[in-house]
């Protein structure tokens, strides 16, 4: 019994390996090696140790500083109105005697299939300042004159966290849908019978029995909008005036745009690291708390 | 007061239906209409499409950017499967101490940023002599932890009996997973493809740091250098856009029941 237990629990090790030493290999290893790269610094392929120098700097380094702000705004705003708007719509969706459902859904959904580079390209054309929304807002008379959503610092950050609700609101509902077809039914009818109204339902049922997943949402969210690079580039290159430069373009202008500082570069990287480590630690202690 | 609350409900979920579905009707009518047309928010088809194709044609090289996303996406997509199922077959039906203790590590890895490991990935395979490939776009996501944990999910409802039916007519461990396990969680595999399909197809960053000859890049980095130009034309930039997005959205429609359910068995 014991040779057996032992042979199939070497074949199992024969399943695993290569897909584990890849990871290892291009996830491990990587973020090692960015951790010695941060106390370099050099350009070219000449590098020294330079201690904790990159991350001196990176203190006083107002850019950074405008980058991390940048990011943690999106986080803060776009991702409760992303997961409250995906909940909402799905709690209707869930709705027994609705109809049209699956067109909606279908509808709802569709964005999380196009491209990210797309979707941010399109929404560029859409907030021209001559462009369509503009033109459709004068025409309701909502505006009187063309705003220019992409020249201005605060309506560009505005466009920004609309491109990302609109791309992943749909992404977000599917998971809390799939949740609620696990409530039972007959949990509602109680509530039902007892006056509890719709809304009062959607708050002291539902919502409490998709904890777990609210925070799993919650927690891929934050680690997504931490990394945000593809829309920002293609909608408005982080202008104007770096007001929209989130952390990983910064990282990618120290890498490849500016005189390259890998060492520097691999320094900023960590700080998303560390963000992404302490966010997801808080989220799991205040989702695990209140359950 | 029934009524008038369903009726809410309708409103709102067209809205959200006509936000969602404009930026589709918009690229395609933009495909049909000049650069100056769509800056200036012209909300009808126009007559420019042939123009705007053969443009796009001349100034890039579509052909070839749509072969290296499909090769990218198709070889990147099948090595996947091979390897996030192999592994979660093994981290589920051989459970040890062991192992579990490794699974957990590599759950890390999906926390882990990609902008903290894109610089030495690409020093890797500077090194390598592998930059401006394929492979170089493939290799660093041909095993993610995410389809690993989805393999693994599926596999707790995977019936172990027919391992031990395979067993007892003496089929070998490897050949249980190949003809017994494969063909079984062929949804699985499905759900699985679709996804890593439409990882591989829309990437941007890794490509863009990686490929670096025009001839190597693929359709997302054709689109984004379009848009990016001094003065960019939108009319061939539509057209390329419903390019990149047409074998996505195909994809979708024709295999929707799968997709949804790939997206709902991942968080069972």
């Amino acid at each position: 019994m014991g040779s057996k237990w032992n042979k199939s629990s070497l074949m199992g090790w024969q399943f695993v390996l290569l897909p584990s030493a890849l990871i290892l290999l291009f996830s491990f290893y990587p973020m090692l090696q960015s951790l010695l790269l941060s106390f370099q610094s050099g350009k070219g392929t000449v590098y020294q140790y330079v201690g904790l120098a990159n991350y001196g700097r990176l203190f006083s380094d107002p850019m950074f500083k405008q980058a991390v702000l940048n990011t943690l705004l999106y986080l803060i705003v776009q991702v409760p109105i992303m997961l409250m708007l995906g909940l909402v719509i799905a709690y209707f969706l869930n709705m027994p005697k609705l109809r049209f459902k699956g067109f909606y859904r279908t509808a709802i959904f569709l964005p999380c299939v196009t491209s990210l580079v797309s979707y941010a390209v399109l929404f560029k054309s859409i907030f021209a300042v001559d462009g369509i929304l503009n033109k459709m807002l004068m025409s309701i008379h909502l505006i009187q004159e063309p705003v220019a959503w992409l020249m201005d610092p605060v309506w560009a950050k505005v466009v920004i966290i609309a491109a990302i609700t609109w791309r992943w609101t749909g992404y977000n509902m599917i998971f809390y849908l799939s949740a609620m077809q696990n409530i039972d039914p007959s949990v509602y009818e109680a509530a039902s019978m007892d006056g509890a109204s719709k809304t009062r339902q959607f708050f002291s049922i539902t919502v409490p029995m998709l904890k777990p997943i609210i925070l799993f949402t919650a927690i891929i969210s934050t680690n997504g909008t931490l990394q945000l690079f593809d829309e920002v580039v293609n909608i408005t290159n982080g202008g104007p005036g770096n007001s929209t430069m989130t952390i990983s373009q910064y990282i990618y202008n120290l890498s490849f745009v500016y005189t390259p500082n890998f060492g520097y570069a691999a320094t900023v990287s960590y700080a998303i690291v560390v963000m992404v480590a302490v966010l997801a630690f808080l989220q799991l202690k205040v989702g695990g708390e209140k359950q | 007061m029934r009524k008038l609350s369903s009726l809410g409900i309708h409103l709102f979920l067209i809205i959200a239906s006509v936000v969602s579905l404009f930026p589709f009707v918009w690229m395609l009518i933009g495909m049909t209409n000049t650069s100056s047309d769509i800056v200036k928010g012209k909300f009808s088809f126009g007559t420019m499409l042939q123009s705007n194709i053969t443009k796009l044609l001349d100034m890039t090289n579509l052909g070839a950017a749509f072969g290296n996303s499909a090769l990218i996406a198709i070889v990147g997509t099948i090595g996947t499967l091979v390897l996030s199922s192999m592994a979660g077959y093994g981290f589920e039906i051989y459970r040890s101490k062991g192992k579990d203790r490794l699974f957990g590590l590599l759950m890390l890895s999906m926390m882990m940023p990609f902008a903290a490991v894109m610089i030495p990935l690409f020093r890797m395979f500077s090194n390598m002599g592998m930059l401006n490939t394929p492979t170089a776009v493939i290799l660093p996501s041909i095993t993610t932890a995410f389809m690993i944990f989805f393999f693994m999910q599926n596999t707790k409802s995977f019936p172990r009996e027919l391992l031990q039916a395979g067993r007892v007519d003496g089929l070998g461990e490897w050949r249980l997973f190949a003809q017994v396990y494969v063909p079984t969680m062929k949804p699985t595999y499905a759900a699985a493809a679709i996804i890593t399909f439409m990882n591989y197809w829309n990437s941007f960053l890794w490509p863009l740091i990686a490929l670096q000859t025009q001839d190597k890049k693929t359709l997302p980095l054709i689109v984004s250098s379009l848009a990016s130009s001094y003065n960019p034309d939108y009319g061939i930039i539509m057209v390329a856009i419903v390019i990149t997005t047409l074998p996505t959205v195909l994809i979708f429609f024709l295999l929707q029941k799968q997709f949804v359910q790939g997206m709902l068995g991942s968080v069972k």
